[in-house]
């Protein structure tokens, strides 16, 4: 890379927009919500973990039942708002079914707990939780989203649920509409120059004086640097 | 020109084994001495540049698992380092009653490909620790021998930080550094009230270009998988493929050593490997072998080398070949900051790593253990991956309405997602790393009764901490507390005691292993001279960290550069002088 090249990169961005924009091909409408599963993993990778993401997504481990199930208690943990799609819509469950066979410690306590699920439904209602009313349904969810507040023989189900949130919310948020949904800005050629100025008064902070000479200023990053005899970095305003 | 397999009858002036930061830098100075080099790496090549080779400014929904970490990428999914800590095929056993983690990365760069860019010079009194704490051995050397390397390392490759004229900690030729972020400034402010330093940090990233052939640091925070500017250090980007493109370099992939060979006189005269696209044995020759495959690979390389004039392995006429393994220790801790919460937005990647930490500040003889630590400080707003959002069923209590009462813990539907969005970027917290004692009865052998599948003997690891890293760590733990509470942050999880170490990582972990074919004046208690040249096998040199005699409270890579640059030119002047 030359220094042009470079600072093309610095200041168009233009390198990494053109990697974005085939990843978002207009065309692909789907994509604002649904996240890359089918091809494995993008970028740099060996011929053994090619063949590994193949084998895992070649295979399925959530049955049709269990696909419903979460398609109802992904949908409660993170639901559609005025301006962001619900779990369902992201493609949680899809990811939730590579997981399992990503980081196989997860399948027994999932499809464990969705059993438990139909059982303790069983138990209090006479019928599987698919087929209880919303309200019932909640009246269960309620019994093990809390757990500080959960009976103590609610455990074992309060331990599934703390599983499936954070399946369910790590899947969200890291999808583009979960991005969107939490503001995070970057992962883009940019340059750091610091605290925005607001940000520091909101805080009550100030750069330490003894280094405002020092920090690198945005002005001075196209210049070679050089250096005196005192190993000084030489900076074209002093 | 990258060479797939060749059967060389020629041979070279110089093999170098292993391609990371002391085989890279051994492979450009050698090179351009005009000495005919072959490099040999037991992984692929590797260029991020390259747009198949590049995981940088991926998103996490690129990967299926949404950058989680996998066997061959623990760190991450995007992670440019290719291995881990279990390589299929590639086994080590462990002692009885004994812990050790080895972390291989199997490419061209090695783990330069991976690591923090933390670039720290050792002190003055990093070379001599016995002669002011009575424990382990001085080094041969002294700062002043790897002053006038380190300082040249420091323009060619490129390190931000400030001159503070703290004695063990010394300045170099320093890039501008970059200003503290949010979640560092709070630490700044925390440490500060318990008179604890913090200054920028010095990381081998280029805020401004030293060449052109090198772009500059355009802040994205992913310097783990390594950059296609070329704005942070990697051996391959910045030493191995350079010199391939300037002077007679053969590099030879996928090629996993078995031996050192030897002629009659015990000479070294080359190298044996296996193929790892045919499993076929190959062997090249040389008028000089150097090892820089890694402390503990190149122990390992040398233990397997026997014949009948090195009967227990090649430059191990004293055993210490393995013996003196240590690794840093590590300690971590995190909180949670009220006042971050429901923070701005705005771009805060930065460098990939902190804009700040702190040196060793404290003065051991008023402590209950030997040798210090520094800390490296982290969070903020980072981009979520894997893991993102997990928690909530103890964190969300940190959350509060406009009344100030908490959210509960737990929960689902939009009051939940709404308070993980608030909660995002006020996580923070703080690692140390510090000095352990190199001990005798802490090393790695070969175990005679498991082979990995090129059919090579293995390593078995004995190690164990002593009271003075298990001291460290409980004052680390003390530490951290006080400055995150200073900070206003809310200490998440509990504090580590006695029946853990308190928290002190298994050796391995913090992947700074050094030690094992330490250097010495005297043969019969090290491996190497003070030129990094085997006691007895006088064409046979070490470049990797294995030569270290004690691994400092600094990150080993600089001090590994600059020793095999001082080795690289002990060789071209041996060579001149034709006394190799």
């Amino acid at each position: 890379m030359n220094r042009r090249e470079n600072l093309k990169l610095l200041f168009t961005g233009t390198l990494a927009s053109g990697f974005l924009l085939t990843n978002c091909a207009p065309e692909d409408n789907k994509l604002e919500y649904t996240p890359r599963i089918e091809g494995g993993t993008v970028g740099g990778r060996t011929e053994e973990e090619k063949l590994i993401d193949q084998k895992l997504l070649s295979e399925t481990f959530l049955n049709e039942d269990e696909r419903k199930k979460l398609d109802v208690l992904v949908d409660i943990i993170i639901p559609a708002d005025s301006d962001s799609p619900s779990a369902t819509e992201a493609g949680v469950v899809d990811f939730i079914e590579f997981m399992m066979k990503d980081y196989p410690a997860y399948q027994t306590p999932m499809r464990g707990g969705l059993m438990w699920l139909d059982h303790h439904s069983e138990d209090n209602y006479g019928k599987v939780f698919m087929a209880l009313s919303k309200s019932e349904k909640m009246e269960i969810i309620d019994q093990i989203a809390w757990p500080d507040k959960a009976k103590q023989d609610m455990e074992g189900g309060v331990k599934f649920f703390n599983m499936l949130r954070n399946l369910a919310a790590t899947g969200y948020f890291t999808t583009e509409a979960g991005f969107k949904n939490l503001g995070y800005i970057g992962n883009t050629p940019n340059i750091w120059d610091g605290v925005p100025a607001e940000v520091m008064k909101k805080h009550g902070f100030e750069l330490p004086e003894k280094y405002l000479d020092t920090y690198l200023k945005p002005e001075e990053r196209g210049e070679l640097a050089q250096w005196d005899e005192e190993a000084n970095i030489i900076r074209s305003n002093s | 020109m990258s060479i797939e397999i060749k059967s060389s009858s020629e041979p070279y002036d110089v093999i170098i084994v292993g391609s990371g930061a002391g085989g890279g830098m051994a492979s450009k100075i050698l090179s351009e001495a005009g000495l005919a080099v072959a490099v040999i790496e037991a992984g692929g090549d590797f260029d991020p540049a390259k747009d198949e080779d590049r995981t940088q400014l991926r998103y996490p929904w690129e990967s299926p698992r949404r950058g989680n970490g996998t066997r061959i990428r623990p760190f991450g999914d995007f992670d440019a380092a290719i291995g881990g800590w279990d390589i299929e095929g590639e086994p080590y056993t462990k002692g009885k009653d004994t812990s050790f983690d080895w972390f291989r990365s199997r490419m061209v760069g090695g783990r330069t490909n991976h690591w923090g860019r933390i670039s720290l010079r050792f002190g003055p009194n990093d070379f001599k620790r016995a002669s002011i704490d009575g424990l382990g051995h001085d080094w041969p050397i002294g700062y002043d021998d790897l002053k006038p390397y380190y300082d040249k390392v420091d323009k060619l490759i490129g390190v931000f930080g400030s001159k503070e004229g703290i004695f063990n900690e010394p300045d170099g030729f320093f890039l501008p550094p970059p200003k503290p972020r949010l979640h560092e400034l709070f630490m700044m402010k925390g440490a500060k009230k318990a008179s604890i330093p913090v200054i920028p940090s010095r990381l081998s990233v280029l805020t401004k270009p030293i060449n052109n052939d090198r772009g500059v640091c355009f802040f994205c925070r992913q310097c783990n998988r390594a950059c296609q500017a070329y704005a942070d250090f990697s051996s391959g980007t910045c030493l191995v493929h350079p010199a391939m493109k300037k002077g007679k370099v053969d590099l030879y992939t996928n090629s996993m050593v078995r031996k050192v060979t030897t002629d009659d006189s015990g000479k070294a005269n080359g190298v044996s490997f296996i193929s790892k696209v045919d499993m076929k044995e190959y062997k090249l020759k040389a008028r000089v072998v150097v090892l820089g495959a890694s402390a503990c690979e190149s122990a390992r390389i040398m233990l397997n080398s026997k014949s009948k004039s090195h009967p227990d392995g090649i430059g191990n006429s004293s055993g210490m070949v393995g013996r003196y393994l240590h690794d840093s220790t590590g300690a971590d801790r995190m909180g949670i900051l009220p006042d971050l919460i429901d923070r701005e937005r705005y771009n805060e990647d930065g460098v990939g790593g902190m804009h700040v930490y702190t040196p060793w500040w404290l003065d051991n003889k008023k402590l209950d253990f030997a040798r210090g630590y520094h800390i490296e400080y982290w969070g903020g707003m980072g981009m979520p991956s894997y893991g993102v959002g997990f928690s909530m069923d103890t964190m969300r209590k940190f959350v509060k309405d406009e009344f100030g009462n908490p959210s509960p813990n737990g929960g689902y539907g939009e009051g939940l997602k709404k308070d993980i969005r608030r909660i995002q970027g006020s996580t923070l917290g703080m690692s140390g790393r510090g000095e352990s004692i190199p001990m005798y009865h802490n090393y790695c052998e070969i175990d005679p009764n498991v082979v990995d599948k090129y059919g090579i003997p293995v390593l078995k690891f004995h190690y164990q901490w002593t009271e003075h890293e298990i001291k460290q760590a409980k004052h680390m733990h003390d530490t951290f507390e006080e400055i995150l509470t200073n900070a206003g942050a809310v200490l998440m999880g509990e504090k580590p005691g006695p029946e853990t170490k308190y928290g002190l990582a298994t050796p391995g972990r913090i992947i700074h292993e050094v030690g094992t074919t330490r250097m010495g004046n005297n043969p019969a208690t090290s491996v190497l001279n003070s030129n990094c040249q085997a006691h007895d096998c006088d064409n046979l040199f070490v470049v990797d960290a294995g030569p270290f005699v004690s691994q400092a409270d600094k990150n080993p890579t600089w001090t590994i550069l600059a020793l095999s640059w001082r080795t690289s030119d002990f060789i071209v002047s041996e060579l001149k002088k034709k006394n190799i």
